[in-house]
């Protein structure tokens, strides 16, 4: 029997980006707020030392700041007609653990969605019709546009710091920023990085084929900073040890860097580490949410009653625990009904490697940053003419190598030996003066048959059955990604390089090489409660005093990293729980 | 008190989470702090192989240096450390799974589906090397894997690549692409961890190793960086012999 804890205003489930902010926002509010996470207490000093932090090893190989698959994992299969199996060690993606969640170990790649992003079935289909996109193609629009969502990007990247080159200032075009990005309110906090020499010289090329190239925008800062809450950055040293790995320099965007030390000395705040909400309690009607449980290390179960509940963990462990709990209606893929576990989707990434004369070349690709390099976004979303294509979506085209680590970044010609003296000399003579990964960041639109469900006989550690997925690349995204990896290469060839090799996404989708962490949806938000979790809010449908925050919420994902969006969703929803909840406490939207 | 370990934690544990040192903790007030309170990494030791027996040591060894054979400007696997290095891994978590999932039921599953074996890398290597060895002895005059020449080694090894040369009991194949990701790794992994002797791998990509400020090169295009590598633990020369 669960032991019972006092009364909260608030419990937060999860303290990564999401449930930092909105704790932030809540304890302003006056709120008495408690904050549950799964994993460790983690910070700056203690946790990511410069002195040892750059282990390749450690942290990249063996996953060191990341949740363990014993602690839960999830199943994977291509299609409905096969047995799913568990993920025993991570590959295709990298769940977070641990206070800070994936703001401690990711890129800090900073970006925006594009305003036809967030109206992305009503735009594709007022302009190709909609005959034009695949039958069974689920995408849909957010229920919230660009506009409204402007405010509250700004404020992320405030908070951050985050280092850019606006390319589109209140709708007046800007020499060196994105002119594809949406309207921005002000300039960034802080300038682009510099950039190393292959990102600089893919710049060129890209501009001479006519592109606009721009810096990508950073949460690596290209200098000192002071955030408004009065935290303190400094300047990123380009270590190249950023993705995979907490910065001990102050200098990447994260909970711990921009949030938490003021957080934590609220004294209306509380964060409980190493602790795993196993459902939100609802009372009789199903219609409130009464609080979670969680079980604390030592196994015991408490109740942490609240008033509102905050489901901010990474994207699938939301989903997870609204299905556990039963919390709305379990998407059913055969009969089409239901909306939990619907619209889940990834990222089809492909990448490009050059390889480059080294009597010529000396790119030094062990000096970057995590956001450091060179985009452009002519190909992506919907800023090129689909119609003679055959398919939707895009992807910014990117240089945006962020290290030269060399157990993962040691790239040989195709065609070198896997071992031997040839792979021994290809690997010696193509360090220095190749390009690696040059990325290929594309949507990953939502379908019938890809989503997420619990799997019906495997267990987590509490016996748990652990979320399963069923995700496959469609015609459409293999399509885009054939497209968009020979444009690329054009790039690569033009800056010089003797060998271009093609890396595009392949089916089916595999669950052991990595693409990136941006799973999205299952609990997605939307204007109508047949087929979405949340309203426009974040809110949910089925119990007004619960909202869930995330990359969960997307119905469909972007050609871009989904951080910059997460967290301007979770400032949309505190707003609005502050504006408007508080005065009066149930459903924001009537359906 | 800013962290309080409160009574949540008197009763008997029920399971024990992979981090020995992990209790659930109250905090608030101001960020908790403690001199000291990092976790840095455990240098490996010199000596006797921990986890591989002489014979399955010699076979590493010998595997180790056709992965990557000695030239006249580098040394091999074998002296660069990378059987020592895979010795340590296999003897630690790496080794025996720690932190991964190993609930059953074991199933085959497609290659997509990541590997669903039932026994973990410390296990397979050592059936693997033994399957080695007899495949070898069977095939050249009772001769084990190390004391092939180097013509026949490679020639094994590249049975094995292509699956043409099965391994009684184990995936030879699926083993092989292990042991050359394996011995990479240690090639490549900071000298702290055995291989990568003196930082032989570094010296000879040009990676300047465990640095972490590169302020003043950013800007400095198609220039050679001009220091040499460090490790974790500095260098040799940091160190007074004797």
């Amino acid at each position: 029997m669960a032991r019972k804890l006092p009364k909260k205003d608030v419990v937060i489930v999860g303290l990564g980006w999401t449930g930092s902010i909105m704790a932030h926002e809540l304890t302003d509010e006056g709120l008495d707020v408690i904050a549950i996470e799964r994993g460790p207490w983690r910070d700056s000093p203690t946790d990511f030392p410069t002195n040892y932090m750059q282990d390749e090893l450690r942290y990249r190989i063996r996953h060191e700041l990341f949740l363990r698959p014993d602690q839960t994992t999830f199943t994977f299969r291509n299609k409905m007609d096969q047995t799913a199996l568990p993920i025993r060690s991570w590959g295709a993606f990298m769940p977070p653990n641990g206070v800070g969640g994936g703001g401690v170990h990711w890129n800090a790649e900073t970006w925006r969605f594009a305003p036809s992003d967030f109206v992305l079935k009503t735009h594709l289909t007022e302009r190709y019709g909609a005959s034009f996109l695949p039958d069974d193609m689920t995408i849909q629009d957010w229920g919230i546009t660009y506009d409204e969502l402007e405010p509250h990007y700004d404020q992320f990247e405030y908070l951050c710091g985050t280092s850019g080159t606006a390319g589109n200032l209140n709708g007046q075009i800007q020499d060196g920023g994105n002119p594809f990005e949406g309207p921005r309110s002000r300039p960034y906090p802080t300038p682009a990085q510099k950039q190393g020499y292959g990102h600089t010289l893919w710049a060129k090329a890209a501009a001479e084929l006519g592109y606009k190239p721009f810096p990508q925008p950073s949460g690596n800062l290209s200098r000192a900073y002071t955030n408004p809450l009065g935290l303190r950055m400094g300047p990123c040293t380009y270590c190249g040890f950023c993705e995979w790995f907490g910065c001990g320099n102050y200098s990447k965007a994260s909970p711990q860097t921009t949030i938490l030390p003021v957080l934590i000395r609220k004294s209306n705040f509380v964060v409980r580490d190493n602790s795993e909400v196993t459902r939100i309690n609802t009372d009789r009607s199903g219609k409130r949410a009464t609080g979670v449980t969680f079980v604390d290390t030592s196994g015991e179960e408490w109740e942490q009653p609240a008033d509102l509940v905050i489901l901010s963990a990474y994207s699938m462990f939301n989903v997870q625990l609204l299905l556990l709990s039963k919390i709305g209606q379990p998407y059913d893929p055969a009969a089409n009904t239901g909306v939990v576990g619907r619209n889940f989707t990834h990222q089809a990434t492909s990448s490009v490697d050059g390889f480059f004369d080294s009597s010529k070349f000396n790119f030094n690709p062990f000096i970057a940053s995590g956001a450091i390099g060179m985009c452009i976004d002519e190909f992506n979303g919907d800023n090129f003419d689909h119609g003679p294509l055959g398919f939707v979506g895009g992807g910014y085209l990117g240089q945006v190598q962020t290290n030269g680590r060399p157990i993962e970044t040691t790239p040989v010609p195709s065609g070198t030996p896997k071992w031997g003296p040839q792979w021994k000399t290809a690997v010696r003579d193509n360090y220095l003066s190749s390009l690696k990964g040059g990325s290929i960041h594309a949507s990953f639109y939502s379908y019938r048959d890809v989503y997420l469900d619990l799997d019906p006989a495997y267990k987590d550690r509490l016996g748990r059955p652990l979320m399963r997925m069923t995700i496959d690349f469609h015609d459409n995204e293999i399509k885009a990604a054939n497209y968009l990896t020979d444009k690329y290469a054009e790039i690569v060839k033009a800056m010089g390089a003797h060998q271009v090799d093609k890396k595009p996404r392949k089916g089916p989708y595999d669950i052991t090489t990595y693409q990136t962490t941006h799973l999205n949806g299952g609990a997605i938000m939307g204007a109508d409660p047949k087929t979405s979790v949340t309203n426009r809010y974040l809110q949910s449908w089925d119990v007004s005093n619960l909202f869930v925050l995330g990359a969960s919420a997307f119905p469909q994902n972007a050609g871009y990293n989904p951080t910059g969006t997460v967290a301007a969703l979770a400032y949309w929803s505190a707003a609005a729980i502050r504006g408007q909840y508080l005065k009066n406490p149930g459903p924001l939207v009537h359906a | 008190m800013t962290i309080r370990r409160r009574d949540l934690l008197a009763t008997s544990a029920l399971f024990v989470l992979s981090t020995a040192s992990a209790h659930a903790l109250e905090i608030f007030g101001q960020l908790p702090w403690s001199p000291n309170a990092g976790n840095p990494p455990t240098p490996v030791k010199p000596g006797p192989w921990v986890y591989f027996t002489g014979a399955e040591g010699r076979a590493m060894e010998a595997i180790a240096d056709r992965i990557i054979p000695p030239d006249p400007q580098t040394p091999g696997g074998k002296d660069a450390g990378c059987a020592v290095f895979l010795d340590r891994q296999l003897a630690g978590p790496y080794g025996h799974r720690d932190g991964l999932y190993v609930r059953p039921p074991f199933q085959p599953g497609a290659k997509n589906q990541g590997s669903q074996s039932e026994a973990g890398p410390a296990q397979q290597y050592r059936m693997a090397l033994a399957a080695l060895d007899r495949a070898c002895k069977a095939k050249y005059a009772d001769k084990e894997f190390a004391a092939l020449s180097d013509a026949d080694k490679d020639t094994v090894l590249k049975g094995l690549e292509s699956g043409d040369l099965k391994l009684d009991g184990i995936d030879g194949k699926a083993f092989f692409e292990q042991a050359i990701k394996d011995i990479q790794m240690g090639f490549f992994a900071d000298p702290i961890y055995g291989g990568n002797r003196d930082m032989v791998a570094w010296k000879m990509i040009g990676y300047p190793g465990a640095r972490y400020n590169y302020l003043d090169w950013i800007d400095r295009h198609n220039e050679r960086f001009p220091l040499p590598p460090v490790s974790m633990t500095g260098r040799a020369e940091w160190t007074p012999k004797g």
